[in-house]
């Protein structure tokens, strides 16, 4: 794919870090989510601002060992996967007002 | 609750995490209803920025779902800043209100807040038995107006019935109306004692009888016969047990900043003016004995048969006087779910019989104007 994409958090879910996994909850029927840690990474990275292919490269690559292109496909699929539960939004422009800072766990 | 709500909430217990709060932003309110255990005056609540400061160290700490409650919250003039900032630090928000100051301005706000659910109290479909409650006039048709703003923003509203003597037989009719407006129905026969530990009001739960007659009613219980069987006896496992999440996985926050277990249990914590609030969840000698406790620690309640089945709270079990005791409330549940009496109902049955403050026994023999015996007993009976 040869396309920006921008994914930011949704402003209408709840979420929390719990271990090592983040507890989503939609606000479309109170659907609730868990993510693994990498899906985590790029939730957590999700600020409307940052290309996901910039996201991809210095949160997952720099972490996994992973090639970059099967990197970047797998994230698209997640966050286009999380879209359609309407807990993350996927634009190819930078996506205003980014969404609330994630608490950090003590 | 759901599956993977329940796997999360058992993730948090072995993780130490407080998984809910439920957090009190008043005590005043703009009803009186005549089973509320609450005193309204304000006695010092705490300003919009501690609550800000407190809401951000509970996000750190890990809560999830935060319950906002009073009180009425919407008495609160800041209500909608601590709202925001809660959900900008995407809690999963739920609100108990009655819902009274709720307008179509405001329900378009909470559903633009993403507010997970509002639970709204109505204790009778017939107005007058609602407004006598609250001792408002005119306070069903607000409440209800509200239910009808909310639904059309798309928001979920549970709609809260406690059941007492005044409105023991309208249920059926509150929970028609929850049909009606195309709201969840919850039902709750439990009157708490007040704060301060006045138990007066507790004349108006219901009574045996009135639970017995709740207890095998299919719109309430599902399968009245399953519902209502001989508790199986207690196993190793169940000895085991936790008493429920309160100090668990749950804790309470008064408007005045004190850390309780639960919004049931005024067993003082610490005050969260004074401590960060995951210090108090760390360290709190009170919270750690409440953490210590297992159905086999309580004293009545291990050796009862009702000891795996019941749904006995600590905290009313503490407002009697002692947390590994039991809640008479409770008992009486069990016992008229079951018709078993509870060791805790035994032990005051027998207290109760007349008491009688000489025994004496039927001399067997007389010889001449003696007593053959002196056998008679005598004694003093508690």
């Amino acid at each position: 794919m040869n396309r920006t994409l921008y994914v930011a958090r949704s402003p209408r879910i709840a979420a929390r870090k719990l271990g090592e996994e983040m507890l989503v909850m939609s606000a479309q029927g109170s659907t609730l989510f868990t993510l693994n840690p990498t899906a985590t990474i790029l939730w957590q990275a999700a600020d409307g601002a940052t290309p996901l292919e910039e996201i991809v490269q210095r949160r997952i690559c720099s972490e996994f060992e992973v090639k970059r292109e099967d990197a970047l496909r797998d994230a698209e699929s997640l966050a286009e996967d999380l879209a359609k539960h309407g807990i993350l939004l996927i634009s190819e422009e930078p996506i205003a007002n980014p969404p609330a800072k994630e608490q950090p766990r003590p | 609750m759901s599956v993977l709500l329940q796997e999360m909430s058992d993730r948090a217990l072995r993780l130490g995490v407080p998984f809910s709060a439920q957090l009190d932003l008043t005590y005043r309110c703009n009803e009186q209803c005549v089973h509320c255990y609450l005193d309204h005056d304000d006695h010092g609540e705490m300003t919009t920025a501690e609550i800000k400061n407190l809401l951000s160290e509970m996000a750190e700490a890990g809560v999830f779902i935060l319950t906002l409650s009073g009180g009425e919250i919407f008495m609160r003039k800041d209500f909608f800043e601590i709202l925001e900032h809660a959900r900008a630090l995407t809690f999963c928000v739920k609100l108990k209100t009655n819902a009274v100051l709720v307008r179509e301005k405001q329900a378009a706000r909470l559903r633009d807040l993403g507010v997970e659910s509002i639970q709204v109290s109505i204790y009778s479909h017939r107005p007058d038995v609602h407004d006598a409650i609250t001792k408002v006039p005119g306070s069903f048709r607000r409440s209800v107006d509200a239910i009808r703003f909310l639904r059309a923003q798309g928001l979920k509203v549970v709609i809260a019935n406690v059941l007492m003597t005044g409105n023991m037989l309208d249920h059926h009719g509150v929970r028609a109306l929850a049909e009606e407006l195309d709201a969840q129905y919850t039902l709750d026969p439990t009157i708490t004692p007040m704060m301060d530990g006045d138990r007066s009001i507790l004349d108006l739960k219901a009574d045996v009888s009135e639970l017995r007659t709740l207890f095998r009613d299919e719109a309430y219980v599902g399968n009245a016969e399953e519902f209502c069987a001989p508790p199986p006896a207690p196993t190793e496992d169940s000895m085991e047990s936790l008493p429920c999440s309160a100090g668990h996985t749950a804790c309470y926050i008064s408007p005045y900043g004190e850390f309780y277990p639960c919004v049931q249990f005024p067993l003082s914590c610490g005050n969260v003016r004074q401590q960060r609030f995951i210090d108090i969840w760390r360290d709190s000698e009170q919270l750690k004995e409440v953490r210590s406790i297992r159905l086999r620690d309580l004293s009545s309640c291990s050796q009862c048969a009702h000891g795996s089945t019941c749904t006995r709270c600590p905290g009313l079990a503490f407002m009697e006087g002692n947390m590994r005791g039991p809640s008479t409330a409770d008992c009486e549940k069990s016992f008229a779910r079951t018709g078993i009496p509870s060791k805790n109902l035994l032990a005051k049955k027998e207290k109760a019989q007349p008491a009688r403050l000489v025994q004496i026994q039927l001399v067997p023999a007389i010889t001449g104007n003696r007593l053959s015996a002196m056998d008679s007993s005598t004694s003093a009976v508690a």
